[in-house]
């Protein structure tokens, strides 16, 4: 009997529809520059940079099972290139962002061999100790600021384009393409096989292990593609902030618990939980602005109530409840021509 | 060039120093060790500890080592209630969701703390005993607080190690910790023994919050740097350790003593990097329990 011509088809119906409301959503945030004034421009680009580290965030630890709370490593790692490469080295500001992407890449090589060692929780914390090395160095570097930081010389702000709106609105695009790029590339890989690896992985390491899968390099390529795009996020969140500190550029609170929490009051382990998750954090914080942290002693409470009485958060009970699926992510084998063959048991 | 003896009381002063990141690592390794959680907001519960110090020794003029007596079932209390009314609700194969609630918890510790006690650095006054100190020949002189603080690790840690190997409660700490299943099939009520190894744990930080709150100075922001520290500790003893987790406390301490002496910048770091390495060449630690 010969193998049946067989397709992989990802899309559903739902996620159809998902891709147009992505693209009008899309078309209207390109344009937002001409409908929104400064204050949502810089909103928007903050949002961009929450579901961009939320989106890496969930990759790692909602599909790989590499639970990190050390990501704001990443994050001021890429901050402190920015300015190390345009104050130090003189690469237009625009620029230096690739570049981050490839050293942020190499960086978490030598680290992920170091902190792969530990399992679990003490991974963990390991990675946590990691962000604390990286914090610690960054304020020895005295040509960057030292311990109280150092904000980024106007001639190379005024360099990346002409006038001050031009330059707000390539930013904006510039966290608006670099959110679409980081969400495209998680598409593309949990398509490709390593997404497959990687629901193996998660559902049953023992079991994708003895399928013939390399766990472990499995899990050090998403380490890897995540720490490149973290540090990008990062570079491009202090390129609007225009000054940088250790304590700022690598906060735990604002780099690794607001943005686990995103994850999981939207859904982790699902790409629409970001999204989700980023709104209700935004809305909270708009909401109790006047109030100091209460914003972020709440958005604690409301995670672990998510975590306890629903664990698949948000999204996990929007699409539980309906099927949905915004992203074209599921394996359904069409067969081509002839006839469908019996169904094994 | 610093002389023989310096070195020799730099050494001593981090080795010292080792004893309170011991009684960090203590509780935190406990719990791991029954119950399989990493408490995240563990440094934080040592902050709060040293609050709630301050608050007894304010409200009711106790010195900070009676107010031990008031703060230790305190945070057994409470330790207990936050493991029966939360945090075994999180146990499971799953390593998400104790992960997430301890951190969630960590951030409203911390950021309640800072509503009510603000930004400020505290401190606790233990009046002459801070500055007493006893000579041990020149230009080497040990101080009674640091050195009360590392016989009290001595003690804390023999008391645990007892508690573990010779009664019936580490017993069912034992057999929780080997199979959870079977234990509760021998009549165990899980939940209660997980609540009294976090009662436990918690206990051993309210003594090591006290004895922070002595020594340094604190604000609501310290809390994770604890977390870290303890855990180092862990690692470089070696996991289910308890005299190892007070020679991985040693290790951490001398190791940033020596740090700080070559360039005060260095201190944490130093700290960090000795942790590094014991991870790169033992990822074991030191003294792991055979098993």
């Amino acid at each position: 009997m010969s193998a049946p011509a067989i397709r992989i088809e990802h899309a559903t119906r739902s996620s159809r529809a998902g891709l147009v409301l992505f693209a009008v959503v899309f078309v209207v945030l390109v344009a937002a520059p001409w409908w929104g004034g400064r204050q949502h421009l810089r909103l928007l680009a903050e949002i961009y940079a929450f579901v961009a580290l939320a989106s890496l965030w969930n990759l790692l630890a909602g599909y790989a099972g590499l639970v990190s709370v050390g990501q704001q490593a990443y994050v001021g790692l890429g901050a402190y290139l920015l300015f190390a490469l345009a104050m130090l080295v003189g690469v237009p500001a625009l620029w230096t962002i690739p570049i981050i992407g490839i050293v942020a890449a190499l960086v978490s090589i030598p680290v992920a061999a170091l902190i792969f060692r530990l399992r679990g929780h003490y991974f963990a914390i390991g990675t946590w100790v990691v962000a604390e090395v990286f914090r610690l160095l960054a304020s020895q570097v005295s040509v960057l600021g030292g311990g109280s930081g150092i904000s980024l010389p106007v001639g190379i702000v005024l360099a990346i384009a002409q006038g001050r709106q031009m330059r707000e609105f390539v930013i904006y695009w510039l966290a608006l393409a670099l959110l679409v790029a980081i969400l495209a590339l998680v598409v593309w890989l949990l398509r490709s096989r390593y997404g497959l690896a990687l629901t193996a992985i998660r559902d049953n390491e023992l079991a994708a292990r003895s399928n013939g899968i390399d766990v472990g390099r499995v899990k050090l390529v998403v380490y890897v593609l995540t720490a490149a795009g973290t540090a990008m996020v990062g570079a491009l969140i202090f390129l609007q902030k225009l000054r940088i500190s250790p304590d700022t550029a690598f906060s735990v609170t604002d780099w690794t618990a607001i943005v686990i929490f995103i994850t999981v009051i939207g859904g982790i382990g699902r790409l629409e939980g970001p999204i989700i998750g980023a709104i209700v954090f935004f809305v909270l914080r708009e909401l109790l602005a006047d109030y100091g942290t209460v914003y972020l002693l709440t958005l604690g409470v409301v995670a672990i109530a998510v975590m306890l009485k629903a664990p698949q958060g948000i999204w996990g009970l929007i699409a539980g409840r309906f099927g949905w699926q915004l992203f074209p992510l599921e394996r359904r084998v069409v067969y081509l021509g002839g006839e469908q063959p019996a169904k094994c048991a | 060039m610093v002389p023989l003896m310096e070195w020799v009381n730099i050494i001593l002063q981090g080795a010292l120093l080792g004893g309170l990141y011991a009684m960090f690592a203590a509780g935190l390794s406990l719990i791991f060790g029954v119950m399989r959680l990493v408490n995240i907001a563990h440094g934080d519960l040592i902050v709060l500890a040293a609050y709630l110090s301050l608050l007894a020794t304010d409200a009711f003029g106790l010195g900070p080592m009676t107010s031990l007596l008031v703060v230790v079932p305190l945070m057994a209390v409470i330790g207990y209630t936050l493991q029966r009314g939360i945090l075994n609700q999180t146990l499971g194969p799953d390593l998400l969701p104790p992960l997430l609630v301890t951190f969630g918890l960590s951030i409203i510790i911390q950021n309640g703390l800072l509503e009510l006690f603000t930004a400020d650095s505290r401190r606790l006054q233990a009046g002459a005993v801070e500055v007493a100190s006893l000579h041990v020949a020149d230009g080497l002189s040990i101080g009674v607080l640091p050195l009360l603080q590392f016989v009290t690790a001595i003690a804390v840690i023999a008391v645990l190690q007892l508690v573990f190997y010779r009664t019936a409660l580490g017993r069912a700490f034992r057999a929780t910790s080997d199979d959870q299943d079977v234990a509760q099939l021998m009549g165990l009520d899980n939940r209660h023994v997980f609540g009294l190894a976090m009662a436990l744990s918690l206990a051993v930080v309210a003594i090591a919050g006290i004895f922070l709150a002595v020594r340094t100075n604190f604000d609501p922001a310290i809390g994770p740097a604890r977390l870290i520290f303890g855990f180092e500790a862990v690692i470089i003893g070696g996991l289910g350790s308890m005299w190892g987790t007070l020679a991985g406390g040693i290790i951490l301490g001398v190791a940033q003593a020596i740090g700080a002496q070559l360039d005060p910048g260095w201190q944490l770091l130093a700290g960090h990097i000795a942790f590094l390495i014991i991870l790169a060449i033992k990822p074991d630690g030191l003294f792991p329990k055979v098993q």
